[in-house]
């Protein structure tokens, strides 16, 4: 199967990426070659394989409900590229 | 004093316990060191002025029961440190101060030891060469414009070239012992979910697991039982009973059966790999253990099988970085197209690819066809290791399939790129202990690694037949000190 060029700038939008022309004839001619090589798993045969999930066959463990992390707003809100002393600042979202 | 930096791991805690040098002497003479070598790119944020007022106030009152009392040590940039940049080698996370610390950096720090700085690496730990970092390249002190492997590429560089006495990794699907098979080093990925993966930045969450990288075996056992614990903050951390893998440490390995899978005799393969593989079982057979042919059936579908599970998994954890809550942002119109310019310009070429790769699995109609595909060829990759470990008590192979290569050698095709870690990917996929231990030169005389391969949770195993081998093997490391010059 093959990735074209409208396949890569859907994968694209989908990832939150913007690509221009040039980079999206390049990501096509990679991923191509990617994907090629990938297809070697077609041979096989994994009609009655269970898939695996995860390596640790735990059952996650339940914690209680509280906080531990206390008074870290600022803490949190010291990396945001954003200044605001209360809150996370994105462009208007709702008209 | 040349001698400090010359001294393992072991030796210095040794000296410090004896009290024949101080955590100051060894503290600034790395500082020193490091400050002239440069060259290497191997540190993207030192922290050497807070190591030295520290290294001061443990001479000033030394715990000496501790395990690594006052020893300085850098760490790669993929841990977070409390009030210490990190960046995981991207542009995105390019002013990122962490509020909290990883569990095992704190393990390190509450055993003594004295951050030096971060090291560079991989951005987001994705690449097998350290040409990828946002920070520039790393370059191998074992020969000018060759590259140290990756994604640990900054700490084994940093190990090789006597920067820090020892430091930590993390290892996907490599990323360890690969960087430390091109050095000369030793390199250990645990089980997955010995060490905690809290606080490390996320790359793939099913495969990643953070790691000694040191001089010696011996030193390799010691950092391994400071960093590994049981962590109530990872949901996949595993609770069960940790050897003393130091103390524990012996050479008593007669009778042991060691595998040698018939699959990992690859096309291609340099006579030197081959030769050095087999002077690895003859050295094995000295000590008294005994050789066992294998097979691991799956082996060639290893490498396809991780990248559709690897990338899958980034594109979610990756996700995160929107613009909102970290560091870097381009504004946009509006919010969507602050995401997509943010992203654009934040990650580089290899994480969009993987981001890409790993978005394409996953969408409708796809999903079946490679993610969960992938999911069954995994299983039965690790159907062939616990078959085979019913047989034998560990496996031996080479690390890679060749030595260092040159810097920009296989930037431009992935897939060479990726078949790297032809040797080192599998056992990822299983969760298996893997230890990279040096066993040669090749005829450049560049380093090579041999790879042991244990049983889920037998890293004292793996250590035990690593520290046989490498008394019989007697490498030593040679640097001629280029980059200082």
């Amino acid at each position: 199967m093959t990735i074209d060029l409208k396949t890569v700038k859907h994968i694209s939008k989908l990832s939150r990426i913007s690509i221009d022309d040039q980079k999206a004839k390049k990501l096509e001619k990679d991923l191509n070659s990617i994907f090629k090589w990938i297809e070697k798993l077609n041979e096989l045969n994994t009609d009655n394989v269970e898939p695996l999930t995860s390596i640790a066959e735990t059952t996650l463990r339940f914690r209680k409900d509280q906080i531990l992390s206390k008074n870290i707003r600022e803490d949190i809100l010291k990396n945001s590229p954003k200044d605001n002393k209360d809150y996370f600042v994105v462009p208007k979202v709702v008209e | 004093m040349t001698d400090i930096i010359n001294l393992t791991l072991t030796e210095l805690v040794n000296k410090i316990k004896s009290k024949e040098i101080s955590s100051t002497d060894i503290t600034s003479n790395y500082i020193e060191r490091s400050k002239s070598s440069k060259k290497l790119n191997t540190y993207i944020e030192e922290t050497f002025d807070d190591a030295l007022v520290n290294s001061k106030k443990f001479d000033a009152k030394p715990d000496l029961q501790k395990k690594l009392p006052g020893i300085p040590i850098a760490v790669k940039d993929l841990y977070c440190t409390k009030n210490v940049k990190t960046t995981a080698g991207s542009k995105i996370l390019e002013n990122f101060v962490p509020s909290y610390e990883s569990t095992v950096t704190q393990n390190l720090w509450n055993s003594g030891a004295i951050l030096l700085g971060k090291l560079n690496c991989d951005e987001f730990a994705m690449g097998s060469s350290n040409e990828t970092s946002h920070f520039g390249n790393v370059l191998s002190p074992i020969d000018n414009n060759l590259v140290p492997g990756g994604s640990s590429g900054g700490s084994a560089s940093a190990l090789a070239a006597k920067l820090t006495p020892a430091t930590i990794g993390t290892d996907t699907g490599g990323s360890i012992r690969q960087p430390a098979s091109f050095t000369g080093t030793v390199g250990l990925k645990p089980t997955y979910g010995s060490c905690s993966r809290y606080g490390i930045v996320a790359f793939a969450s099913s495969l990643d697991q953070a790691g000694p990288m040191t001089r010696d075996v011996k030193d390799c056992a010691l950092l391994l039982e400071v960093i590994s614990s049981f962590d109530n903050k990872d949901s996949t951390s595993i609770d069960f009973k940790r050897p003393n893998y130091f103390s524990d440490l012996n050479k008593n390995i007669k009778g042991k059966k060691i595998g040698i899978p018939k699959e990992y005799r690859v096309e291609g393969m340099p006579a030197e790999i081959e030769k050095l593989w087999d002077n690895g079982k003859e050295y094995l057979k000295n000590c008294g253990a005994e050789i066992i042919d294998i097979s691991l059936p799956h082996t060639k579908y290893a490498l396809p099988t991780y990248y559709i599970v690897a990338p899958a998994e980034a594109s979610s954890n990756l996700a995160r970085y929107d613009g909102v809550k970290y560091g870097f942002r381009v504004e946009g119109e509006n919010l969507i197209d602050m995401y997509e310019k943010t992203r654009s310009q934040g990650f580089g070429d290899e994480v969009k690819r993987r981001i890409m790769i790993g978005t394409y699995v996953l969408s409708s109609g796809y999903y079946d066809a490679y993610y969960l595909k992938a999911q069954k060829v995994r299983k039965l990759i690790k159907n062939d290791f616990d078959e085979a470990f019913n047989k034998v008590d560990a496996i031996l192979t080479p690390s890679t399939p060749s030595s260092a290569f040159k810097v920009g050698e296989k930037m431009d095709d992935p897939v060479s790129m990726y078949l790297n870690d032809i040797f080192t990917v599998p056992v990822n996929l299983a969760g298996l202990p893997g230890i990279s231990i040096p066993a040669g030169l090749d005829e450049n005389n560049y380093p090579l690694g041999l790879q042991l391969i244990g049983k889920p949770f037998d890293e004292q195993g793996i250590l035990n037949i690593a520290y046989s081998m490498e008394e019989k093997i007697n490498f030593k490391l040679n640097t001629s000190d280029w980059w200082n010059k």
